[in-house]
Formats: C-alpha cells, sequence, structure tokens
C-alpha cells in the first residue's frame, strides 16, 4: 500500500473519500455562484493603483479533481499597467494559461474553482472584482472589455461557420443597435487591419481554406473586433513558424499602440518575450518566482528557476558545448512540498531553504523574487 | 550520377518526390504536389545536418524519402553506405532498416498505447534477431539505461510518462537497434524549454559514444545551430542553402535565408531588430511560381528571377547557394 502511494496509485476508496470531499466544497461554491440577482456592491471594489488595468491580488484557483486538489494558481500577484504589455513566462502545467483563464471566467466549473483572492478590473469609472462577478454580467465584458487570443488558430475557430459570420456573431452581441451593412464593413474593416490582403475573399472562406497564419490573424481579429482595453495572448505564436511569427508580433505590437490596449501575453519563448513585453511574470508550479520590468530580468535574472531557464535555451551566436539543463522534475500538483518548490531543482540552496516557502523580497521598485538568497539584500525603505 | 566517396554515409543527389493530386470520376491524377524537388547533398560520417526552414516546404518528406518510407521516389539518388536504397530488393531492405532509424516529432503520437515500455523498445530488437534471448533483457535495459531511463520503467506503458520521457522512449527505440544513421524529425519542438535541453545533450552526447550522423529537421533555428555541423535551408522542395554552420550563421547568402535569420526573437531587449519581413505565405507546391520559386517574396527579384531557375553554385568553401544575385 505504502509502495502504491509514493508512486501516485490511489485505490478505489480513498479515491471516493476525495471525491466526497470535493464535492461538499464544489457545491458550497457553486451554490454561492448560481445564486440570482447578485447586487453590483458584492463586487464593486477599488483599484490599488488607477494606472492599473487588471490587479491580480494572491489569486488561487484550484482544481478538484478525483486524485485531490491541484493547486493549479496558487497565490498569484501581480499587476497589468494600462497600455503596458506584461509577458508571463514558464513551463507547462505552471498555471499561466489558468490564470488568464480565472480572468476570463473560462475555468472548466465545477472542478475547476476561484477559492480565493481578487481580480480586480478597472473600467475607468468603476472597478470589478472578476472572481466574484456572475457569469452572465461577465457576458457583457468578455469580448468586449476584455478578449482572448487562443493558442491553437485551428482548433479556435469553428469548423463549419465562414470566417465572416464568425466575426460578426462577436459585433452582433455587444452592439445591438449595428445593421447587418454596418457590421459587414466592420468586419472587412478588421480583416484589412490584421493585414489579410483579399479580405472580401476571406469574408466568405471556411477556416479549413485558410493557412495557419491567416487563421492566428482571423482570431486575432476577433479578439480585436470590440476595440477591447485587456487583450490576452495565450501563446498567438506558438503554433506558428518564425517568418509569419516575426509577421504576426509586427501587427500585435503595431495594433497596441493603435487602441492603446494592455496586453497579457502568455509564452514560453523568452526571445519573444524579450521582444514584445515592458514587464516579465516568471511563474513557477502555480506561483509568481520573479517578476519586474524585462531589462531587470534579462539583465539582471536573479531567482534560479529564471537563471536556468535562461541558460537552457540555445542563442543564436552563441556557442556552447552543452545547455545547462534543470535536473528533477516540477513537483506533483496535487502534493506540494511545504518548502521552496523549486528547491530539489536548485543549485543555489541555502540553508533556509528548508523552511517554510519564501515570501517575496523586493531588489528594487520592480523587481520582486522569492528566494532565500536574497533575504539580506532587500532594498532599504521598501 | 554520382559515385561514391567513402567518407559520406549518405549522398542525396537530385532528390525529387512528387505526390499526385487525385480528382475527377475516375480518381486519375489532375496534378502533382512537388513536394522535393531536386535536393543535392552528402553527409559525412558521425556529423550532423540541420534542415531547416517553413512548415510544408517539405522538409519531412526529405527526410522520409531518404528512408524509402514514403513509396517510390520520383527522381534521383539515394546512396548509403554507396547502395542505391532504392535499388534494394525487400530482404535487403529489411536489413538495412536497422542501420537507419527515425525519431518522430510528436511523441504522444508515435508510441502505441497498448504496448509496455520494453515491448516498444524490444520489438524490432527481437524481429531483427540482434541479440540472443538470454541476452536480450539485459540489452534492452542497458539501452534504456542510456537514454536515461530507468529499469522499472519497463513494464509501464506510453501513458504513464511525461513528454520528455516519452521523447527519450522514442530515441532508446531507434537506439536499440545500433543504427549508423537517424533522421530526426522535429523531436524536441513539442517539448518545454527546460525538457528540450535534456533531449539535445542527450542526442549530443549518444553522437559522440556511437558515431551517429544524424539528419536533424527543425524550425527553431537555435536548436539547429546548437546541434548541427552543416546546414541546409530549404525553401518549396528546394534546398536554396547549404554549408557549414558557421557559415551559413556568419554568412547567409540567399534572401530567404537571411529573412528567416532576421525573423528569429532574441532573447535580450535590447538587441536592435533589422527584420526583413517576408510578405504573404509560402506557395502552393501544387503549382510553384516560375523561375526561382522564390521570387514572389523576395525583396532583391528582377526580371531574370521571374524566368529562369537559378543553379546551384559555390560562393565559398563548401557553401552552395541557389540564386541568382551570386552570378560572377
Amino acid at each position: 500500500m505504502a509502495k502504491n502511494k509514493s508512486e501516485g496509485y490511489l485505490s478505489a476508496k480513498e479515491s471516493r473519500q476525495i471525491a466526497k470531499a470535493n464535492r461538499k466544497v464544489i457545491n458550497d461554491l457553486e451554490k454561492k455562484r448560481k445564486r440570482k440577482k447578485v447586487p453590483e456592491s458584492e463586487y464593486l471594489t477599488t483599484m490599488h493603483d488607477d494606472k492599473n488595468a487588471v490587479e491580480f491580488d494572491n489569486l488561487h484557483t484550484y482544481f478538484f479533481t478525483d486524485a485531490g486538489v491541484v493547486k493549479s494558481v496558487d497565490g498569484v500577484t501581480f499587476e497589468v499597467p494600462v497600455g503596458k504589455t506584461v509577458g508571463v513566462v514558464g513551463e507547462s502545467g505552471c498555471g499561466k494559461s489558468v490564470t488568464s483563464l480565472s480572468l476570463m471566467q473560462l475555468l472548466q466549473r465545477p472542478q475547476g474553482q476561484i477559492v480565493e483572492g481578487e481580480i480586480r478590473l478597472n473600467l475607468g469609472d468603476k472597478a470589478y472584482d472578476i472572481a466574484k462577478m456572475p457569469y452572465e454580467k461577465l457576458q457583457d465584458l468578455r469580448g468586449n472589455f476584455v478578449s482572448m487570443i487562443f493558442q491553437e488558430p485551428m482548433t479556435a475557430l469553428n469548423p463549419v461557420f465562414r470566417i465572416g459570420a464568425q466575426l460578426e456573431e462577436v459585433l452582433e452581441l455587444h452592439n445591438k443597435d449595428m445593421s447587418k451593412d454596418d457590421m459587414k464593413k466592420r468586419t472587412i474593416e478588421l480583416l484589412e487591419m490584421v493585414g489579410i490582403a483579399n479580405s472580401e475573399g476571406v469574408y466568405k472562406m471556411f477556416p479549413h481554406e485558410l493557412s495557419g497564419g491567416m487563421r492566428q490573424r482571423v482570431v486575432i481579429a476577433m479578439a480585436l473586433a470590440c476595440n477591447p482595453k485587456v487583450i490576452i495572448a495565450d501563446e498567438p505564436t506558438t503554433a506558428l513558424d518564425v517568418t509569419i511569427q516575426a509577421q504576426v508580433l509586427d501587427l500585435l505590437r503595431g495594433l497596441k499602440s493603435k487602441i492603446n490596449s494592455s496586453i497579457m501575453f502568455i509564452t514560453h519563448d523568452l526571445g519573444v518575450i524579450a521582444e514584445m513585453a515592458d514587464y516579465v511574470v516568471v511563474m513557477y508550479a502555480g506561483r509568481v518566482v520573479e517578476k519586474g520590468t524585462t531589462e531587470e530580468i534579462f539583465e539582471n535574472p536573479a531567482h534560479p528557476y529564471t537563471i536556468g531557464l535562461m541558460a537552457s535555451k540555445p542563442v543564436v551566436g552563441k556557442q556552447v558545448d552543452e545547455l545547462y539543463s534543470i535536473p528533477g522534475k516540477v513537483p506533483n500538483p496535487i502534493d506540494m512540498p511545504n518548502y521552496c518548490y523549486f528547491k530539489d531543482r536548485c543549485n543555489m540552496c541555502v540553508g533556509q531553504c528548508d523552511g517554510a516557502y519564501p515570501g517575496e523580497i523586493s531588489l528594487s521598485d520592480t523587481h520582486k523574487v522569492s528566494c532565500y538568497r536574497y533575504s539580506g539584500n532587500e532594498k532599504k525603505g521598501v | 550520377m554520382v559515385t561514391y566517396d567513402p567518407q559520406y554515409i549518405l549522398m542525396v543527389d537530385e532528390l525529387k518526390k512528387y505526390f499526385p493530386i487525385k480528382g475527377g470520376m475516375m480518381s486519375k491524377a489532375v496534378g502533382q504536389v512537388k513536394a522535393v524537388d531536386g535536393v543535392t547533398f552528402n553527409l559525412k560520417r558521425g556529423t550532423t545536418m540541420g534542415l531547416v526552414g517553413e512548415s510544408g516546404c517539405g522538409k519531412t518528406t526529405t527526410g522520409r524519402t531518404i528512408l524509402r518510407l514514403s513509396g517510390e521516389k520520383t527522381g534521383g539518388q539515394v546512396l548509403f553506405n554507396g547502395k542505391e536504397v532504392y535499388d534494394l530488393s525487400k530482404k535487403e531492405m529489411r536489413a538495412l532498416r536497422t542501420k537507419m532509424q527515425i525519431i518522430f516529432q510528436d511523441p504522444f503520437s508515435s508510441l502505441s498505447p497498448r504496448l509496455p515500455v520494453g515491448e516498444i523498445i524490444g520489438e524490432a530488437v527481437r524481429e531483427h534477431d540482434l541479440v540472443s534471448k538470454a541476452e536480450f533483457n539485459d540489452y534492452i535495459d542497458t539501452v534504456m539505461d542510456e537514454c536515461g531511463l530507468q529499469p522499472f520503467h519497463k513494464a509501464r506503458y506510453p501513458h504513464e510518462f511525461s513528454g520528455g520521457q516519452r521523447q527519450r522512449i522514442c530515441i532508446a527505440r531507434a537506439l536499440a537497434l545500433n543504427p549508423e544513421f537517424i533522421v530526426c524529425d522535429e523531436p524536441v519542438s513539442a517539448l518545454d524549454v527546460s525538457i528540450q535541453a535534456q533531449i539535445i545533450n542527450l542526442l549530443k552526447s549518444l553522437q559522440r559514444q556511437r558515431n551517429l550522423t544524424y539528419l536533424f529537421i527543425s524550425h527553431d533555428l537555435s536548436v539547429v545551430e546548437h546541434i548541427s555541423d552543416v546546414v541546409g535551408v530549404m525553401y518549396l522542395g528546394n534546398l536554396v542553402e547549404y554549408g557549414r554552420t558557421e557559415d551559413i550563421f556568419r554568412n547567409p547568402l540567399h534572401p530567404y535565408t537571411k529573412a528567416l535569420f532576421s525573423a528569429i526573437p532574441i532573447p535580450d531587449p535590447k538587441a536592435k531588430m533589422n527584420r526583413i519581413v517576408l510578405e504573404g505565405t509560402i506557395p502552393s507546391p501544387a503549382n510553384p511560381p516560375s523561375g526561382c520559386k522564390f521570387h514572389t517574396r523576395c525583396a532583391n527579384c528582377t526580371q531574370r528571377c521571374k524566368e529562369e531557375a537559378p543553379v546551384q553554385r559555390e560562393v565559398e568553401d563548401g557553401h552552395y547557394v541557389v540564386c541568382h544575385l551570386y552570378d560572377k
């Protein structure tokens, strides 16, 4: 029995017990969610800083599975300033995408739940806490104020509808009084904006008639249809070739300055981050391990994970005999250790690392790291 | 026709592979997709050749055609250790299969979900009678150990492994046959950065130990620069530039190579971008442009490029390019 447990196997009885306990928690949360006519005062909140478009504050998003509770996002705090691009990097499974899905309330419910924390969204004259907002209310903001560019342009489009119809759906939903002709005009305008030359033709096409790069442009056009203030780009270029990637990045940069929105850019490609982002957030196993401006992170990476990540990527023009590879693997998300999550893979451990998970240490006003190596070097007065 | 030179393990001359487009009532061929349209290169023993290019340019088909995995070739020659691969009988081909192996791109779909790992790795070894029955188990253990897998993994099934470990299983499967030449078809594209580094290091150390020859297909130029000795750049079924890695990266000649290299994102926020953005997308290989196939997207296009196809010429020692710009 003990042997099996260490390898992550569960007996049916144990699994049933877990499922029962989960159901209790989920039912409570779902009951709260499903109330009708939630007063606005319940999710009205104030921003800590008016210059931020989005503030994630101690966000916890858990998935209640029959094998145990997966803490996908476990206390994530960072801000997206107005008109800036924030890059989020990390390995697959570190909670990057779940963080963005929490902001859109697109989590797989009822298993996926925001159990703690706030996501404050700045609407200009007021601020809403997305974590507490009812689903129907968010429908008005989603696509309109916050929108998302998905990773797979192949699966993000519906194969049985024409491109024009799919783009018009977004416009129709958010602009009730728009006429059919105006909608078509706007759709063609959008297609031209993302650099599709044959916009009239593409309007009538089906997704399978387009190449990967073109499809990604359509997905971007769809996300930008209502001039959103916050754009979440979830690995928008991972599935594309370098030359097409360069085109899409150029396009996003141009559009950002045109409509002055904030972008949350999720990727695992450090090169893309360096090029696109103003601020960088490095995530590991559901937590933010380091954040700062792009210059700070790339010139002076502080957390051992960030340093390892930079060293393991081959760079054109730099010849090394052997690439650095971070030893070990990410801890099991169901059974996280109670010390620093990176300790078992870290080659720079100090004595304190056996203690509790390290708190956030400020190296400068913007550069923050969660690592005991810096506990003595805190910037004075912060 | 090329004559065999023993220093090269693989000699590919004007290799062509066309796929028919079937249409109409009787499903007869109405056109051809020229996936590989005249590729020529020689590969020295114990070295790595990187093959880069956009998706759909024929990189993978080149790899598969060399291994005789996609039916008959349309034209050209493939000499492996001096023997024409396509002239071998079924029996001879079967024996040769152990010498040339392939590692596929997607470690999730290239492993049978119904076989335990030991069987996946050992199946071909038993089939080819490479080791005696008594030694079989030990042999599989050694191969797995070389690839960084534990012996107790043998009884497990592929779904129990992470992406990086699955790619190790694929590598072990190829290595178990003791091959001389391995086609690596985007072996790290589906993996995370930190896992990528582990797999690349593994491939490099195995090459040193066993004097392996790789054909490394990838669209990630930084990985290709790291692992390859020579690099070939493909565009629409043609090898447009070919040479030593240092030469190609230091001094790219073909306009397509230049554009490709300028599109690599550099992980340094202060790096200056002098990007050559290619307009449009890769033309259809069923109906390639006349003359130089790249002329529709080329910034230096002249009238001559539209009419006359350029031929391969050696610009500096061992650095070949197919472009009218370098005509003397």
